[in-house]
């Protein structure tokens, strides 16, 4: 199991900055896919912003960016007034067979 | 460069019958070469397998078994455009000399693996195609005033093309009405806005110049050729341009010398209603925004321009056959031969094939 998918299991949305670049990582990975320079792992930056959003059988899902690059799918809660643009924050997160991402409007 | 043309092609019947791949394979095979005259198996320098299948040495399995000892043999998985990313790489060897004539065959079950994305984490918990589409949709309705109505043309079109494609999986149409009352499976989507996913197999045979002269009076050429990979996770594209078909179509355009305007006739991939209108608008037929009226004017007037065989939608979508089945469409129709669904005298054809989420796409630009 990958850090990423490890820290998702214990409710934490980690992203890896490199520490040679410095740049955030995203899609994760193991390494800095710009330069290859090692990971430092850390809980990404809230508020997200909302991208799109749909739903299925009455619940939302949606495109939440984070650090105006970390963009990733998860369902939305709280969320009758939705609009792309509007801030998000996380609600919980996890993994089993797939990260899962609960977000809430701001 | 070398002149390089498909100087036959078959596709067997789309179904959702359990057949195993290998057979899937063979009858392609076996079909395109019985079809092409002036050539046989003893002729045949590479084999090349396109499927998600997960088996092993499937090029050498269907060499053995159609009779073939060729040079070069192996598979090409791309998921859904793994077709043209097999065109392309017989293509290539023949343009770099290792061979004069390919067969290409592209094959997938209606349980085919290539699916669901397991590598994409950005995806989340929403791994099923659906989602990655409605997130589409729904952009495209915000920005452009995009109805369901406009999605559901595509459908209603692409159905009534695919009835008169003997190949298709489904021969029913559906109605505009039909298609905006059936399941809604998101806000955004209904279930005849979708593709699906079947068993079926298409073959063709590609021929250098010299080759394929002496094969077939009626050759096409490929002129244009475009790939672009942009990632492997859905949420890094920008939900109103397919980045990857755009810079696909500029390097096929650029190639072949051809613009948008010049195409005659194109097989799209709108493996959801909303991706053929994304893609009529990033390959420059129609400016963003107005591909939903073009649909439905094309379908008012029976203009078979887009998706003649039916497209995806219409057809059902063999993964790795797909593209394959695509470029024999284009040639049929290039040919002449491609009966109830001829358009009127075709001198330029193209071909968009995509795949995870239209991360990857590749465009072909055919001419007789």
């Amino acid at each position: 199991m990958s850090q990423f998918e490890s820290e998702l299991k214990k409710g934490n949305f980690f992203v890896g900055e490199c520490t040679k670049c410095k740049r955030t990582n995203w899609p994760p990975s193991d390494s800095c896919n710009k330069c290859f320079g090692d990971l430092v792992w850390r809980k990404v930056r809230e508020p997200g912003i909302l991208i799109e959003y749909s739903s299925k059988d009455g619940k939302m899902f949606g495109i939440v960016e984070f650090e105006d690059q970390v963009k990733v799918m998860g369902s939305l809660s709280n969320s009758r007034h939705l609009e792309p643009g509007q801030k998000i924050r996380i609600r919980g997160c996890g993994f089993d067979d797939a990260p899962r991402f609960q977000f809430e409007a701001e | 460069m070398k002149k390089i043309a498909v100087v036959g092609q078959c596709t067997t019947k789309f179904s959702l019958d359990d057949v195993r791949i290998e057979d899937l394979l063979r009858s392609a095979s076996t079909d395109v070469i019985n079809k092409s005259k002036n050539m046989s198996q003893n002729d045949i320098d590479v084999v090349l397998v396109s499927t998600n299948e997960n088996k092993k040495y499937l090029a050498s399995v269907v060499s053995e078994m159609t009779g073939i000892n060729p040079r070069i043999s192996h598979s090409v998985e791309s998921l859904c455009n793994s077709g043209t990313n097999t065109i392309v790489s017989a293509y290539s060897y023949i343009q770099s000399g290792l061979a004069d004539i390919a067969l290409v065959v592209g094959a997938e079950r209606f349980d085919s693996p290539g699916q669901v994305l397991e590598w994409d984490l950005t995806r989340g918990e929403f791994k099923h195609p659906i989602f990655w589409a409605s997130m589409f949709a729904k952009s495209h309705k915000r920005n452009f005033g995009t109805s369901d109505e406009h999605l559901a043309y595509v459908s209603a079109k692409n159905h009534k093309h695919a009835k008169d494609n003997p190949n298709a999986y489904s021969a029913k149409q559906y109605s505009v009405e039909d298609v905006i009352n059936s399941k809604k499976l998101t806000d955004d989507l209904r279930l005849l806005d979708c593709s699906r996913s079947c068993t079926g197999s298409s073959a063709i045979i590609l021929a250098s110049e010299d080759k394929a002269k002496k094969i077939t009076d009626s050759p096409v050429w490929i002129t244009g050729i475009g790939q672009k990979t942009t990632s492997a996770s859905f949420t890094k594209n920008n939900l109103l341009t397919l980045e990857s078909t755009v810079q696909a179509a500029s390097q096929a355009y650029e190639m072949s010398g051809v613009k948008a305007p010049m195409v005659d006739v194109a097989e799209i991939h709108d493996a959801f209603s909303v991706c053929e209108l994304m893609v009529l608008e990033d390959l420059g037929f129609v400016k963003k925004g107005q591909a939903g009226d073009y649909v439905i004017d094309h379908y008012n007037t029976n203009n078979r321009k887009i998706n003649p065989r039916g497209g995806l939608i219409g057809s059902g979508h063999p993964l790795g056959a797909t593209g394959i089945a695509q470029v024999s469409e284009i040639v049929s129709q290039l040919q002449g031969n491609a009966g109830k669904r001829q358009i009127d005298s075709p001198k330029v054809g193209l071909v968009h094939n995509m795949s995870a989420a239209a991360t990857s796409s590749t465009v072909l630009v055919m001419q007789n």
